[in-house]
């Protein structure tokens, strides 16, 4: 069943003060502001993204539940004014699974860290995708370990410097579109927090589509990850996005690997039909068990959970 | 409420520990399953698998046990009773989201069938080595409810106990069997539907924008919302206020930490489930639980044929610890022995209890198998002497 409303009704209510001039705030939980990110972060960006995806796609915000991890990137659940659960490094996919599969009406988004999703959480993310969970999968990838200081992540290239590799980083860094292709994500992209318009329309898509969507988004971590590489501020690292960024959809996503200050190919490199994990189980069941089956789908939570 | 019909096999089965408790657990009206496959108990979970397309519940096998508790954990918020069966090993692994559950204040049940440990230890020989560990296993101070059945028929008996208690107190319940009653096959009664209580979910009777997700009245127990209702409440791992939100203060942590240990342990009468046996005049008192309750049993008998007078006390709660039931036995007795496959786990919690007011006879077994009969008998023996 799908959790988008014919009617704008449930919606976000939207902004009529002059204070709350963000047109995102109804997205929001303004009480929780100012947020703990630092300035030229892309992880607001995204969130912004998000929100702009969720609202032109036009979902009953009642539906949609917002699952992180741990780290910068894990604070987004608690600042999104949706049912979102914090919860602990690495299992926000599990927790999403088991939320999805409990109450199939609702929209699951995971919304985390590479290194909360591809380390603590990499075992996590290939059986999800393997399985064709269906769920939202967006990765902020900022090549580095934000909220404990700067450390090397699966996803930092080669001779790049962290405070745990401060003479080069010496392991190869994982490439996310590979991975999750791989693993069988139906819908796989990459784009940076500079090419907001694309990410926005990529996130409706990955949002709309049955299975399990995998959105990787490149953003600067101008306080740890510039710095330690000197690479200059948060502008330059958009500049690097700008200047060094190539759209290329038709690419194999093998041959998207990120190096040390190289160019970085953007796009949508997967977007297929598949059916989900829980499509083939009430197909099977429904074509082994006949009438004895009964849906999971059929019997909510209410009914079960008793309330009285 | 009454158990929905449906998940009810009404009637006398001959069945093991383990397809008990998974029957205990339909009937108690789970839902939703999350586990991976570990020695001794992997039965429940195929049980589960088994019967679970018939009353509308959702089985997943998970890639680890650390997916399978966070699974729980995010279906138990989906609006269904949820459970994981696991041992030794994958309960090590559950304790990082068994802390979450209970900082969230998530119902759901963990079985932990035990074997002998520690690490791969004795995977298909009992043991009952993790009851500190069902204790104190995952990181900080909280409180939780533990329960270990003797027979098959507690096993079904007690899971929907252990269902009950978690949505009544809004906390993990740790179900802890043993191989032995695991995988002992016995008769089990299992009555009907109108028959079977079951405690309904504490759900907010407030409008979204009233409601705070963490707000408790006297019982310090808050009312819970489920995702998609309409409330978009926010919870997290980290230490929060009433709204679920983030707070760092040393106040608010004083505040949570407190009120999550307060709200089990102010209720322990209401949790405690014991059994006491010729209590009144006994000169010591066996205190036992699972399956080493059981094999002392033969001891205690032939203890009380040579006339000594063996009172005995049969923990079915185990945590919280029923402390005061303990300590106002230990004024009228010699000595509590405590036998127990394990080197000495409940006993110093009896000791702890007793504060020297009665010997305690610690009756170690390292694992493996159970205890001889004559060995508790000795203790006994030795302890009136």
């Amino acid at each position: 069943m799908s959790s988008k409303s014919t009617t704008k009704t449930p919606q976000a209510e939207r902004v009529t003060t002059t204070e709350d001039i963000h047109p995102m705030t109804g997205f929001l939980r303004m009480d929780r502001m100012p947020h703990i990110w630092c300035p030229t972060c892309g992880i607001g960006t995204t969130v912004k993204c998000f929100a702009a995806a969720l609202d032109k796609e036009n979902y009953d915000l009642d539906k949609v539940a917002v699952v992180s991890g741990i780290g910068c990137t894990g604070r987004v659940a608690g600042y999104m004014k949706l049912d979102s659960f914090h919860t602990t490094h690495g299992r926000a996919i599990p927790f999403a699974t088991g939320l999805h599969l409990a109450n199939p009406e609702l929209k699951v988004v995971v919304f985390s860290g590479d290194g909360d999703l591809i380390a603590i959480g990499g075992n996590h993310f290939i059986h999800a995708a393997r399985r064709n969970i269906d769920i939202t999968v967006i990765c902020i990838n900022n090549f580095i370990y934000g909220m404990t200081g700067g450390q090397c992540a699966p996803t930092t290239p080669l001779t790049a410097n962290t405070s745990t590799t401060p003479y080069g980083n010496y392991e190869h860094p994982f490439n996310l579109p590979h991975l999750a292709t791989s693993c069988g994500a139906v819908y796989v992209a990459r784009w940076s927090a500079l090419h907001i318009r694309r990410l926005t329309k990529s996130l409706q898509e990955a949002l709309r589509k049955k299975g399990f969507s995998f959105v990787e988004v490149i953003t600067p971590c101008s306080t740890l990850y510039a710095r330690r590489n000197k690479l200059g501020t948060g502008l330059d690292l958009m500049n690097y996005y700008h200047d060094m960024c190539e759209i290329d959809h038709d690419v194999h996503p093998e041959d998207v690997d990120i190096n040390f200050q190289e160019n970085i190919t953007l796009g949508k490199f997967v977007d297929i039909e598949k059916p989900t994990f829980l499509d083939c189980l009430e197909d099977g069941y429904k074509e082994k068990l006949g009438d004895k089956y009964l849906s999971v789908r059929s019997s909510h939570t209410r009914e079960l959970v008793g309330h009285d | 409420m009454k158990a929905d019909p449906k998940g009810v096999l009404t009637g006398a089965h001959y069945i093991d520990g383990d397809h008990a408790c998974a029957e205990g657990a339909i009937a108690a009206g789970c839902r939703f399953f999350a586990g991976y496959p570990i020695t001794p108990s992997t039965e429940a979970a195929e049980r589960i698998a088994s019967r679970f397309p018939f009353v509308g519940g959702t089985f997943i096998q998970m890639e680890d046990e650390l997916a399978s508790m966070a699974a729980i954990l995010g279906a138990s918020w989906g609006g269904r009773k949820s459970m994981t069966v696991t041992s030794g090993p994958g309960f090590s692994l559950m304790m990082e989201n068994i802390g979450l559950g209970v900082m969230m204040e998530v119902p759901c049940v963990i079985a932990n069938v035990q074997r002998g440990g520690p690490s791969t230890g004795l995977p298909t020989m009992v043991g009952q080595q993790d009851m500190m560990q069902a204790r104190w296993g995952s990181h900080g101070d909280y409180a939780i409810i533990a329960l270990a059945p003797q027979s098959p028929q507690e096993s079904f008996d007690l899971t929907i106990t252990a269902f009950n208690f978690s949505e009544k107190y809004r906390v993990p319940v740790l179900f802890m069997l043993d191989e032995c009653i695991g995988h002992m096959t016995e008769k089990v009664v299992i009555p009907p539907a109108e028959e079977i209580e079951i405690e309904p979910r504490r759900l907010t009777d407030k409008p979204p924008g009233d409601y705070l997700p963490y707000e408790t009245g006297k019982d310090l127990i808050p009312d819970m919302a489920d995702a998609g209702m309409g409330y978009r409440f926010h919870t997290t791992g980290l230490t929060h206020d009433e709204r679920g939100y983030p707070d760092m203060s040393v106040e608010c942590q004083g505040k949570l930490v407190r009120r999550l240990m307060d709200k089990i342990n102010n209720r322990v009468d209401d949790i405690t489930i014991i059994r006491k046996e010729k209590i009144d005049g006994a000169e010591v008192i066996l205190l036992s639980y699972g399956i080493s309750a059981r094999v002392s049993t033969l001891s205690i008998e032939k203890a009380r044929k040579k006339g000594v007078k063996v009172g005995r006390v049969r923990l079915i709660t185990i945590w919280p610890f029923p402390e005061k039931e303990i300590a106002k036995l230990a004024d009228k007795i010699k000595a509590f022995i405590v036998p127990e496959i394990n080197m000495g786990q409940i006993s110093r919690e009896v000791e702890r209890v007793v504060a020297g007011k009665c010997d305690v006879i610690s009756v170690p077994h390292a694992g493996g198998g159970v205890h001889d009969p004559e060995v508790i008998l000795e203790a006994i023996m030795e302890a009136v002497k």
